[in-house]
C-alpha cells in the first residue's frame, strides 16, 4: 500500500477565475517554489473573452513551472461554440507541448489520436466511454466531480486496465454547470458581449443566497460553482486504494500551497488525516467543506467521519 | 416530405396516442428508469408498451425515438445497453444518444439503426457534431439552445448530419448534459439519474405575511408575495440575492417558455431539418393542442401559405415567453 501512495500525484487544476495576469503570475511562482504538487494544469477553461489578458504570460509560466520540476498541461475551453473558441481549441490541439487536456469534443475532433488528456468537463461517466477515449489516443482521465465513490472504484479500475492515469477532483468548488449566457455580466445588467469583465471583481466567484439568506451557489462568469468546497482528504486512501492516480486541488481565493501541503502530507502519512482535515477547515475560513457526491448524497454534504465505511 | 419534421414528446403510452393521432412526424420517448433524461414518477414506458407505441405509431407513419441521452455511472453500464437491445428489438426508429460509451456500443451492435446526438451532449460547434458523425455513424443532432439563427446556418454548412433544434416547451438555462445542480441540493444527478429539480424534494410554505416560499430539499428556490403565482422550484429559475442584488433577482433566466413559432420559416431557411416540441411530462390535452397547433402551422409553411401563430402564442397560457438565444446574442 505505501508504494503505491508514494507515488499518488497532487496536481493543481486551471484556475477558474479571472485573476487578473500578475496575481496568476505571483500564484504560479509560489507554486513553482513552494506548493508539493507534481503536475499543474493551465489555461482559460470557462470564457474565451478572457484569455488574451494572460495567454501572453504562459510560455513564462510554462517555463518556471517545469523548472521547478512540475509537469504542466494546457486545457482547453468547456464551451467551444464561436469562432475564437474554435480557433484557440484547434490551436491548442496541435500543438506537441506540453501535454494538452480537452475539456469540448471540439477539442477531440481537432486532437485526433495524438496524445491528450480528457478533462472533467468530457463526461467520462463509465469504463466504456473510457475504453473508447483510450482508443482514441486519451492517456489520462479526471472523473466527473459529482461521481460516486462505487463509480470511482469501477471507472478507475477500468482506465488502469487501458492503461491510463485517472484523476479526481479532491479540493475546491464543483463546477455544476456553464451556460452560454454570462451570469455575472447579467447580476450587472450587462449582457456577454459587454460585460466589461466585471468578473474580475469575485476571486472565488460571485456569492448567491437564498432569499432567505442562506449560501447556496457561486457564479463565475458562464460557469455555475458549488457554495462548499468540495473536500475528499479523508477519502484520499479509499481514492488511492481504488486506483486514483492523481488527486486534483482546484485554486481558490485560499492559501493554496498551505492546502497543497496538508494533502501531500497525508498521502505521505506524516500527518493524521483528522488533524489535516482539521487544517484545512481553518485555511478554508468561512467556506464549508462538502464530501456528498462521493458518498451518493446531496453534493453540499458534509457526511461525517462516522457515518463513512 | 422529410424537411420541417415535427418531433413530439411522448411521456405516456396515452401521450404517445395523443401525439401521432395530432400530427406527429415523430415521437420521443423513454424507458422506466435512469436511461433517459426525464425519468419522473408515472412517466416514461415499459418495454411491452413501448412495443404496442411501435406498432401504433409505425400503423400511422410516425416514427419512434427512443431516448437513451443520460451517462451511465460506471458498473451500471448494462442498464443502457439491455435498453438499447431492447429498443432494437421492437423496432425503434432511432436512438437519442449523449454518452460515448452508449454511442460506441450502439453503433457497433446495432448499426441499422439511426443515432442522434441528444441536446444531452451538448455539441454546439461544428468539429464538436463532426466528431460523433465520424466515429458513431450520428445522422442527427439536437442543436442546445444557445445558437442565434445565423450560427445555426454556418453550422449546418459544415456538418454531415441533419439538424434538429427545439422550437417549444421548457426553457433550459444550462448547457445540457454539464448540470449537477440538482444533485448539488437533492443528491439525485440529472447526468446519471435523469432526474432535475425532482417533485419528491419539492415543498411550499406559507409565511405569516401570506408570502410563500417553494422549496428544493430544503433549499428556498424563490419567495413569492401574496399575490403572486408561486412557481415549481427550479434551480435555475429561482430568485436570489447577490452581494449587489440584495432584493433578490432572477440570477439565470425568469421562468420563461421558449416559442419559436416566428421564426420556423427562418429555422427552415436555416436548414433546421427537424423541430422537436419539448414537453414529455406534460399532459395529454397540452400535447393535443401543440401538436395541432404545430402541425397546422408546419404544413402552411411548407405548401407556402402565411401560418396562423395566434393558437400557438396561446398556448403558453399566459406564461412569459421567449426567443432565447435563436433571436438574438444578447440574450447570452
Amino acid at each position: 500500500m505505501a508504494v503505491t501512495e508514494m507515488t499518488t500525484k497532487l496536481t493543481l487544476g486551471p484556475i477558474a477565475y479571472h485573476w487578473p495576469a500578475e496575481r496568476r503570475r505571483d500564484f504560479y511562482a509560489r507554486i513553482a517554489d513552494e506548493a508539493p504538487v507534481d503536475e499543474v494544469y493551465l489555461g482559460e477553461v470557462i470564457c474565451s473573452k478572457r484569455a488574451p489578458f494572460h495567454e501572453g504570460e504562459l510560455p513564462e509560466i510554462i517555463e518556471r513551472l517545469e523548472r521547478a520540476g512540475k509537469t504542466v498541461i494546457v486545457s482547453t475551453l468547456a464551451e467551444v461554440m464561436l469562432k475564437r473558441e474554435r480557433k484557440a481549441t484547434d490551436d491548442l490541439a496541435v500543438m506537441d507541448t506540453p501535454e494538452i487536456e480537452v475539456n469540448n469534443a471540439a477539442g477531440l475532433y481537432a486532437r485526433g489520436r495524438r496524445p491528450h488528456r480528457i478533462g472533467p468537463f468530457m463526461n467520462a461517466y463509465n469504463e466504456a466511454t473510457i475504453a473508447w477515449m483510450a482508443g482514441q489516443g486519451a492517456t489520462h482521465v479526471c472523473l466527473p466531480t459529482e461521481l460516486p465513490a462505487e463509480a470511482i472504484a469501477v471507472a478507475a479500475a477500468a482506465a488502469r486496465d487501458e492503461g491510463l492515469g485517472v484523476e479526481v477532483q479532491v479540493f475546491g468548488r464543483a463546477s455544476l454547470a456553464v451556460s452560454a449566457r454570462c451570469y455575472h455580466a447579467r447580476a450587472h445588467g450587462r449582457t456577454k458581449d459587454n460585460c466589461r469583465f466585471v468578473c474580475e471583481d469575485d476571486p472565488d466567484g460571485m456569492p448567491l443566497r437564498t432569499r432567505d439568506d442562506a449560501p447556496i451557489l457561486r457564479v463565475n462568469g458562464i460557469q455555475t460553482q458549488s457554495e462548499s468546497y468540495v473536500d475528499l482528504l479523508p477519502e484520499a486512501d479509499r481514492l488511492v486504494a481504488d486506483g486514483v492516480t492523481h488527486l486534483r486541488l482546484m485554486p481558490q481565493d485560499v492559501d493554496m500551497v498551505a492546502v497543497a501541503g496538508v494533502f501531500r502530507d497525508v498521502l505521505d502519512g506524516a500527518l493524521p488525516v483528522d488533524e489535516a482535515d482539521g487544517r484545512l477547515g481553518v485555511l478554508s475560513g468561512a467556506v464549508n467543506l462538502s464530501n456528498g457526491f462521493y458518498h451518493g448524497a446531496a453534493g453540499y454534504r458534509r457526511i461525517a467521519m462516522a457515518a463513512r465505511t | 416530405m422529410s424537411l420541417a419534421e415535427l418531433i413530439c414528446p411522448a411521456g405516456t403510452p396515452a401521450a404517445l396516442r395523443t401525439a401521432v393521432d395530432a400530427g406527429a412526424d415523430a415521437v420521443y420517448c423513454g424507458f422506466q428508469d435512469a436511461t433517459n433524461a426525464r425519468n419522473f414518477p408515472g412517466l416514461n414506458f415499459t418495454p411491452d408498451e413501448l412495443a404496442e407505441a411501435v406498432t401504433y405509431a409505425h400503423a400511422r407513419g410516425t416514427k419512434v425515438l427512443l431516448a437513451l441521452n443520460t451517462y451511465p455511472p460506471a458498473g451500471k453500464v448494462d442498464l443502457w445497453r439491455q435498453a438499447a437491445d431492447t429498443g432494437a428489438r421492437l423496432g425503434v426508429d432511432a436512438f437519442i444518444v449523449a454518452d460515448m460509451g452508449v454511442a460506441d456500443y450502439i453503433a457497433r451492435t446495432h448499426p441499422g439503426v439511426r443515432l442522434h446526438l441528444s441536446v444531452q451532449a451538448a455539441a454546439s460547434s461544428p468539429e464538436a457534431i463532426r466528431y460523433y458523425c465520424e466515429h458513431f455513424g450520428v445522422r442527427r443532432v439536437v442543436l442546445p439552445r444557445i445558437l442565434t439563427i445565423p450560427e445555426i446556418r454556418q453550422i449546418k454548412r459544415e456538418i454531415p448530419c441533419e439538424i434538429e433544434t427545439f422550437i417549444f416547451g421548457n426553457h433550459g438555462l444550462m448547457v445540457e448534459g454539464r448540470c449537477s445542480l440538482t444533485n448539488y441540493l437533492t443528491g439525485q444527478s440529472t447526468n446519471m439519474d435523469g432526474v432535475c429539480s425532482p417533485a419528491s424534494d419539492v415543498e411550499y410554505a406559507r409565511h405569516e405575511d401570506g408570502s410563500m416560499s417553494s422549496q428544493l430539499a430544503g433549499f428556498t428556490i424563490d419567495r413569492f408575495g401574496p399575490e403572486e403565482k408561486a412557481g415549481y422550484p427550479t434551480i435555475c429559475k429561482g430568485r436570489y440575492t447577490a452581494p449587489h442584488r440584495p432584493e433578490g433577482y432572477y440570477a439565470f433566466e425568469e421562468p420563461v417558455s421558449l416559442n419559436l413559432s416566428r421564426l420556423l420559416p427562418e429555422l427552415i431557411d436555416a436548414g433546421v431539418h427537424a423541430f422537436k416540441i419539448e414537453g414529455r411530462q406534460r399532459s395529454k390535452s397540452y400535447v393535443r393542442g401543440v401538436v395541432r397547433a404545430f402541425r397546422a402551422a408546419v404544413d402552411d409553411i411548407r405548401a407556402g401559405r402565411e401560418a396562423n401563430m395566434a393558437d400557438l402564442v396561446a398556448l403558453t397560457e399566459g406564461q412569459k415567453q421567449t426567443q432565447g438565444a435563436f433571436e438574438t446574442k444578447k440574450w447570452r
